[in-house]
């Protein structure tokens, strides 16, 4: 980022123009969320009829929430979210530092092994994960939603990546005062890489937050459906009523919009960070 | 610590190789790393790993999802997919709509990157926007566009307010597709032009400046220099593209269902329905086994074709 600002070159192409072409394509991409916006605060009979609501109805939040259990979806979506984050900043960073730091045999072809399984998609390993879940009777509970994602590969090879730049002088230093192998991992290693934890997370959050398929799988009635479950049945039963559907989906929507907004320079450096080789 | 078990004369074979051992490893750091370890990998085990080698052992089985009764049918699975006019529809489906979105991937998120790639007022805000959809679900995404599609849809009314005719997108096989592609894109868009844009950002200065000294124009500029350097990263959003294309599901689940009569059914539709709502597991498997196989293999022509993905100038 640092050397946009640092190499003065002369702009060939109007500031205008660049800023045009950039507006157009905002536009393109933020329309249909002011569009979805717009849409859930109509009345029913304005959902195609109008651009701009002549009234504003407020109290299709409050309907579309009353017309499916979406507390519910939300509570489940949050549980499942945080245990996963939790597993994955836990489970991740141990088996990360492992790799990272400890010595032990056959270390490169685990490793190795475990990058592998990043090239397979879902679709692979969902039947016979599911049928695991079903033999363990899992299905419809938050065992089923959260212990098979509580580690993951990308997360312990971003952050064995970032374990691996701590300087090892500074974890000598501390085991010469004394400090056990898990104590400098606890005290040492995970307050120095606290921006790629928070990274983790965030991604970890997005990705759980908006899991769809799994979460389909694993879960049939109202009781423990997630949010986006919970949002694509609503739509097949509520079809026609694309005001409430609109206010619905922006609620599902505004957890990860907001985490974003929050943290968008950990996550674009995260995104920056998965194309850039080596 | 030492075993001295051996006797006097022994020791001298068998030291050499217990102390090499023992200098490598020392017990209490392969005990912590264990400790470490067995968390992540007992999970990765039963949820990843196992269930890809179970996977590939169901999809030789005719499996239908109840109790333990798998006959093993051998390739029976695999040979039903290539007489199955249902497979070749939904791969020239996926085919269709990988290279379609791989396309527009590339021409879109290098576009805004180009643009994004000076010194910009309002940079964040640009960045911030691009990147809404990214974070976005595929749900809350396809339910919007559903929306804009619909036949009286805010799309048609555009169409009907400039003199065209009205278009029922959802519901003809390629102007379906052709929304599911144009959906994955304008979902992906921000990450794209984040690539994009470290990577040009990441470029040597030097040999554009060198090019301008020469009279080079801003195009020529462009295609002859930073279209080739860039080339590792075309690869990478290309896999990528590819990748996200291979592995949809939330997004066609909900824009189309796969619908019109199959119009959009990519593969992952496909193995889903065969697994879960026609209880097929082993076929199933096997499409999921196929498609992992043809995305391995376009990874791999793609990798050849660029030249390992290396750039052509630097």
């Amino acid at each position: 980022m640092s050397s946009t600002t640092s190499r003065p070159r002369p702009v060939r192409w109007g500031t205008a123009a660049r800023h045009t072409l950039l507006i157009l394509g905002s536009a393109t991409v933020i329309v249909p969320f002011v569009w979805m916006f717009l849409t859930s605060v109509k009345k029913r009979s304005e959902v195609f009829t109008r651009l701009w609501p002549t009234e504003w109805h407020w109290e299709n939040y409050v309907h579309a929430w009353q017309a499916a259990p979406f507390e519910r979806y939300y509570l489940n979506s949050i549980v499942m979210t945080v245990g996963i984050v939790v597993g994955h900043l836990v489970l991740d960073s141990l088996a990360a530092y492992a790799f990272a730091r400890l010595r032990f045999p056959a270390k490169n072809p685990i490793f190795l092994l475990l990058l592998a399984t990043m090239m397979v998609p879902q679709f692979v390993t969902i039947i016979p994960a599911f049928s695991l879940v079903v033999q363990l009777h899992w299905t419809d509970t938050y065992w089923a939603l959260i212990v098979p994602r509580l580690a993951d590969v990308f997360g312990i090879v971003l952050l064995r990546q970032y374990f691996s730049t701590i300087p090892k002088e500074i974890e000598e230093a501390a085991r010469l005062d004394g400090c056990g192998r898990v104590r400098t991992f606890v005290q040492v290693v995970i307050p120095l890489s606290s921006a790629s934890l928070a990274t983790l997370a965030i991604f970890a959050m997005l990705f759980a937050w908006n899991d769809f398929l799994w979460p389909l799988l694993v879960t049939n009635g109202d009781e423990m459906r997630t949010i986006q479950i919970g949002l694509a049945a609503f739509q097949g039963r509520y079809a026609t009523s694309w005001n409430y559907l609109m206010a619905g989906t922006l609620t599902s929507a505004i957890p990860t919009i907001v985490m974003f907004l929050i943290f968008q320079r950990a996550l674009i450096r995260g995104v920056a960070g998965t194309g850039v080789k080596g | 610590m030492v075993a001295t078990t051996a006797p006097t004369v022994g020791r001298s074979v068998q030291e050499p190789v217990r102390r090499s051992v023992r200098d490598r490893y020392s017990r209490r750091e392969v005990l912590t790393a264990v400790g470490f370890l067995v968390p992540a990998l007992v999970i990765l085990g039963t949820f990843v790993i196992y269930p890809i080698v179970s996977g590939g052992f169901l999809s030789l089985t005719s499996w239908n999802g109840f109790g333990t009764a798998q006959q093993f049918v051998g390739l029976d699975n695999y040979a039903r997919m290539l007489a199955d006019h249902e497979f070749w529809n939904s791969l020239l489906v996926t085919v269709l709509y990988a290279g379609g979105v791989s396309v527009l991937s590339v021409a879109s998120g290098l576009a805004i990157a180009l643009l994004l790639d000076a010194p910009l007022r309002g940079l964040a805000v640009y960045r911030g926007i691009y990147f809404l959809p990214v974070v976005t679900s595929s749900v809350a995404a396809a339910i919007v566009w559903r929306y804009m599609l619909d036949s009286s849809g805010v799309l048609n009314r555009l169409l009907t307010a400039i003199g065209l005719p009205t278009v029922d997108w959802l519901n003809q096989r390629w102007t379906a597709l052709a929304a599911l592609t144009l959906l994955t894109v304008w979902k992906n868009l921000g990450f794209n032009a984040i690539l994009y844009l470290t990577a040009l950002q990441a470029l040597p200065v030097s040999l554009t400046e060198a090019a301008q000294l020469d009279g080079a124009t801003l195009w020529q500029r462009i295609r002859w220099m930073t279209i080739p350097l860039l080339r590792p990263m075309t690869f990478f959003v290309v896999v990528q593209a590819l990748i996200t294309a291979f592995q949809s599901f939330d997004l066609v689940y909900v824009l189309t269902g796969g619908g019109p009569t199959g119009g959009t059914e990519v593969l992952g539709m496909l193995m889903y329905r065969y697994a879960f709502k026609l209880g097929q597991f082993g076929y199933g498997a096997a499409i999921a086994f196929a498609s992992l196989a043809l995305m391995l293999g376009v990874t791999l022509v793609q990798w050849r074709a660029t030249g390992s993905g290396e750039s052509d100038l630097a």
